[in-house]
């Protein structure tokens, strides 16, 4: 591991932020498991947690910690080290803070009490997700100097994803209801990480069949092998593409 | 050692620099001067490749230092205003700095005992007065004995003693040989050092000239003096104003 | 029970009186079954030994009793009908009896049962046959204790394990089965009882029950079957103390309830189906007692249905307790327990101050357009349904439970 991602890591281990993160993750997640007698409805509970808080942490927290590496970056950008390694490295030391801090806070309760199937695809898709959200973050970040409004510009980005895409889908389900949208809403998933996470975790549960001919559709899909590992990949996607938008952001930026 | 051809940049609409030519040699010891917000940083974040210019190409050694950063070994440089991680200590920034440079030679520790940096290793950036940020950018700046120094309003901030060991150092460097660049608007600080004049304005060189040719075309004794006669024979109105505003400050 | 019991053996007695016992072995004078039946007459016994018998088609005509000692084997080697029983009063127990014969035009059978009464077939095991216990224009007959197992894949290449058709007055007891298409088939089947059978893992119905009135089943389990329990076009249907469970799947319901009506539902457990009890065209209909619980849907209630009471039951952990498909509510919902509600009770006296609206506007949504399931536990979903609860706008409004239990019942 280079010098500054360690140096990242350390730092961002050491913020208080990331530390209540880590401690409220792990409070829910005991509290959950301990309360439901029943480890599948823990589950389900987790996962409104991660597909919910689990992003918002991630895009806020690394938004505000990519301004207020400004200086740190200036610092580190008169020396002789490539810009891409400097932007590289704080997203990877970010996103393994993260990573760490949701791994502790959620993964050991989880490990505790989930079966280990369905518990280690939820620990697989929070770490994901916690990447995703960082990645999107960097993009957010690196539009405007703004850092009030970049925060804004989080936000928004968050409640998209976690809401106002949502909104969207149900509504053109309504719209084109007669007709056989199932493989066309099975692509239009792939544009949002939370749908992706929430229905890869939802096939474990087995819910397609309730969802009738959709259902079967996507199980069809998703529940296979090939279908997971596509996901898994679509899923790194929408981690490497905002972040390499942003590093060539970055590789132009004049500081 | 650097040239710089024909670079130019915006800001959105403001142009900040308009095809600049210049080139710098070894050995030079040159103070860049001008108003404020004549562009005189944003060229140096350029040859630093912290801003890179809309057109135009910059050199170094021969070889476009476009994408390119490990030139920048070769080059210390230290920021008009220092802005360092807030939790971070002295001692932290500058191990941490040494760990990135993965620097092989002889580390030139003068200025940071010079400076009784050593003592303060502990203490937090945000904790700093701006005149001991700046001593920790000097540090920095001359600590891996960089062939090029490029020094953005050194003095700045700096206590009388602080500035009087600083310009010693300079001195001592350009002796060895080394480029060094400096950009101030105290002009009288740098009459001992310099031995090269840019002055620019709106983004524009207006002149680059070597000391000795300045004194002898004005006939002046003093730098300061010799370039205000010139500004004022190129454009006496605004420079009249200019030229008190120097002899004020100097 | 008894009554049948009694008229059994006072019907029975004159035939033991003079009755004879026949062996059949390999180290007795008989070695074959068939000919032991051509020798006996009414009312002997044939003692069967272990063994393999491989003898085709076996045919008993007049009323005896066959009994097989350790397990013979009855092989059908996949060709024919392994038992015809064509007479009545005869009794056929302890058999293990394989490989029928298998073609879906003559229903090939383990053992059938042709236009005859007071026959009991106890105690056998049945493997790896087309249908397993056949029985058509049956009254007074006894289905007791077999075990009745198939390897079915296909719904078309397998046939029922026990199957009625036009018969009267039943008596299924007690079997285990497992891998047919319908564990237990019931068309035309009047005044009959289902009795603790355990019907499993069947690859359509556990049980399937068409054109049966006045029947009851009791105590029996149906799990993991493909579509679940179906009933329909029936009428005066009792259904107490059964298990409906893990019968998840698209289109698989606990139970399935089409065209039935005067019936009484009582004391069953529904757990993790798809969609617990399914009601089409179902009319008069007392449902209580019954634990719903971690269910896809509690009770899918169509808008064909009406004059249903729905009182006194418990809905555990289902993702809907109730949906609907249409808008009138010809339905009563009282006294039940939702794990859902989160009213107060005051006065303390075990019941709900306020209403419970068990239907949520998520429910009704999927039930128009099942694809909208894709937004299932998401952030929108949860605060479509929670601003639902607070102004009731898209749901009904009547679709109520005045008097919803503030605990659990103890069912």
């Amino acid at each position: 591991m280079n010098k500054i991602t360690k140096f990242v890591i350390l730092d961002i281990l050491r913020n208080k932020i990331v530390i209540a993160y880590t401690l409220l993750l792990a409070v829910l997640s005991w509290s959950v498991f301990s309360l439901e007698d029943n480890s599948i409805k823990g589950i389900l509970t987790l996962l409104n947690l991660v597909l919910l808080y689990v992003p918002l942490v991630a895009i806020i927290f690394s938004t505000i910690y990519v301004y207020n590496s400004s200086e740190f970056i200036e610092l580190l950008i008169s020396q002789p080290i490539k810009r891409k390694k400097i932007w590289l490295s704080l997203f990877s030391g970010l996103q393994l803070s993260l990573i760490v801090a949701f791994l502790v806070g959620a993964g050991i309760p989880i490990m505790c009490f989930a079966p280990l199937k369905l518990g280690g695809m939820l620990l697989l898709v929070g770490c994901i997700i916690s990447a995703v959200f960082v990645s999107i973050a960097f993009l957010g970040a690196i539009c405007t100097r703004d850092k009030a409004k970049g925060i804004g510009i989080a936000i928004l980005l968050w409640l998209y994803f976690a809401l106002l895409f949502d909104g969207l889908v149900l509504f053109l389900v309504f719209q084109f209801a007669d007709y056989p949208i199932e493989h066309a809403m099975m692509v239009l998933t792939g544009f949002s990480p939370i749908d992706l996470a929430r229905i890869l975790i939802l096939l474990q549960m087995d819910v397609s069949a309730m969802m009738g001919y959709t259902g079967a559709v996507f199980k069809e899909f998703f529940g296979t092998d090939t279908g997971f590992v596509i996901t898994i990949l679509v899923l790194c996607l929408w981690i490497a593409i905002p972040f390499m938008l942003s590093l060539r952001k970055f590789n132009r930026k004049d500081l | 050692m650097i040239e710089i051809k024909n670079i130019s940049k915006k800001f959105g609409k403001l142009e900040v620099l308009e095809h600049v030519n210049l080139s710098f040699r070894k050995g030079e010891c040159i103070a860049l001067i001008g108003p404020n917000g004549c562009g005189k940083t944003t060229l140096i974040k350029c040859i630093l490749g912290m801003v890179i210019p809309g057109e135009g190409d910059l050199y170094y050694n021969g070889a476009s230092i476009r994408n390119k950063y490990l030139y920048r070994e070769k080059i210390g440089y230290m920021p008009q205003i220092g802005r360092y991680p807030d939790n971070m200590t002295i001692g932290q920034i500058i191990e941490t700095i040494k760990d990135i440079r993965k620097f092989t030679g002889v580390l030139d520790e003068e200025l940071m005992h010079q400076f009784r940096l050593p003592e303060l290793f502990h203490k937090r950036m945000r904790t700093l007065s701006g005149g001991t940020t700046q001593k920790v950018s000097a540090t920095l700046a001359f600590l891996f004995s960089p062939d090029i120094l490029i020094l953005d309003e050194p003095t700045a901030g700096l206590d009388p003693l602080a500035s009087e060991i600083l310009k010693n150092k300079i001195i001592k460097e350009k002796n060895k040989g080394k480029l060094i660049l400096i950009t101030s608007h105290l002009l009288s600080e740098l009459d001992d050092l310099i031995t090269e004049i840019i002055y620019m304005q709106d983004g524009k060189v207006h002149f680059h000239e070597t000391v000795e040719k300045l004194l002898a075309s004005t006939g002046e004794q003093k730098i300061s003096k010799g370039i205000a006669r010139i500004l004022h024979s190129n454009n006496p109105g605004y420079m009249d104003k200019q030229n008190n505003e120097t002899r004020t400050s100097a | 029970m008894r009554v049948y019991l009694c008229t059994l053996f006072i019907l029975l007695s004159p035939v033991f009186l003079f009755s004879r016992t026949i062996r059949v072995g390999k180290s007795q004078a008989l070695t074959r079954i068939q000919a032991a039946i051509q020798k006996a007459v009414a009312g002997d016994t044939i003692l069967v030994e272990a063994g393999t018998y491989r003898e085709g088609n076996i045919i008993i005509d007049k009323p005896l009793v066959l009994q097989g000692l350790d397990y013979p084997v009855l092989d059908g080697e996949k060709k024919f009908e392994v038992l015809s029983i064509k007479s009545d009063h005869v009794k056929v127990d302890g058999f293990r009896i394989e490989n029928s014969g298998y073609a879906t035009l003559e229903d090939p059978c383990a053992v059938k049962l042709y236009d005859c009464s007071n026959v009991t077939v106890s105690n056998n095991i049945l493997t790896d046959n087309f249908f397993g216990i056949y029985v058509q224009f049956g009254r007074n007959c006894v289905i007791r204790d077999n075990r009745i197992k198939a390897f079915g894949v296909e719904e078309q290449q397998i046939g029922n394990g026990i199957h009625c058709w036009k018969s009267d007055s039943l008596l299924i007891i007690a079997n285990h089965i497992t891998g047919h298409r319908d564990g237990i088939y019931f068309e035309f089947v009047t005044h009959s009882v289902i009795w603790r059978n355990i019907s499993y893992s069947n690859i359509r119905y556990g049980l399937h029950f068409m054109f049966s009135n006045d029947d009851a089943y009791i105590t029996n389990v149906f799990r993991n079957n493909g579509a679940g329990v179906a009933v329909m076009f029936t009428k005066k249907v009792t259904m107490i103390n059964n298990t409906f469970e893990k019968n998840w799947g698209d289109a698989a319901y606990g139970l399935l309830l089409k065209e039935i009506s005067d019936s009484y539902i009582y004391g069953n457990q529904f757990r993790e189906n798809t969609a617990a009890v399914y009601m089409e065209g179902t009319n008069r209909i007392l449902f209580e007692q019954n634990v719903v619980e971690s269910n896809g849907w509690g009770l899918k209630i169509q808008a064909s249905c009406m004059d249903n009471v729905i009182k006194r039951n418990n809905f555990i952990a289902n993702t809907f307790d109730i949906s609907t498909n249409g808008t009138l509510v010809l339905n009563t919902f009282n006294g039940n327990y939702w794990d859902k509600y989160e009213g107060y009770d005051l006065n303390r006296d075990g019941t709900g101050d306020t209403p419970y609206h068990p239907l949520s506007l998520f429910s009704v949504i999927t039930e128009n357009n099942p694809a909208a399931m894709l937004l299932y536990r998401s952030l929108i979903v949860s605060l479509l349904d929670k601003s639902e609860k607070v102004i009731p706008s898209l749901t009904p409004d009547n679709f109520v439970d005045n008097a919803p239990l503030i605990h659990s019942l103890p069912l």
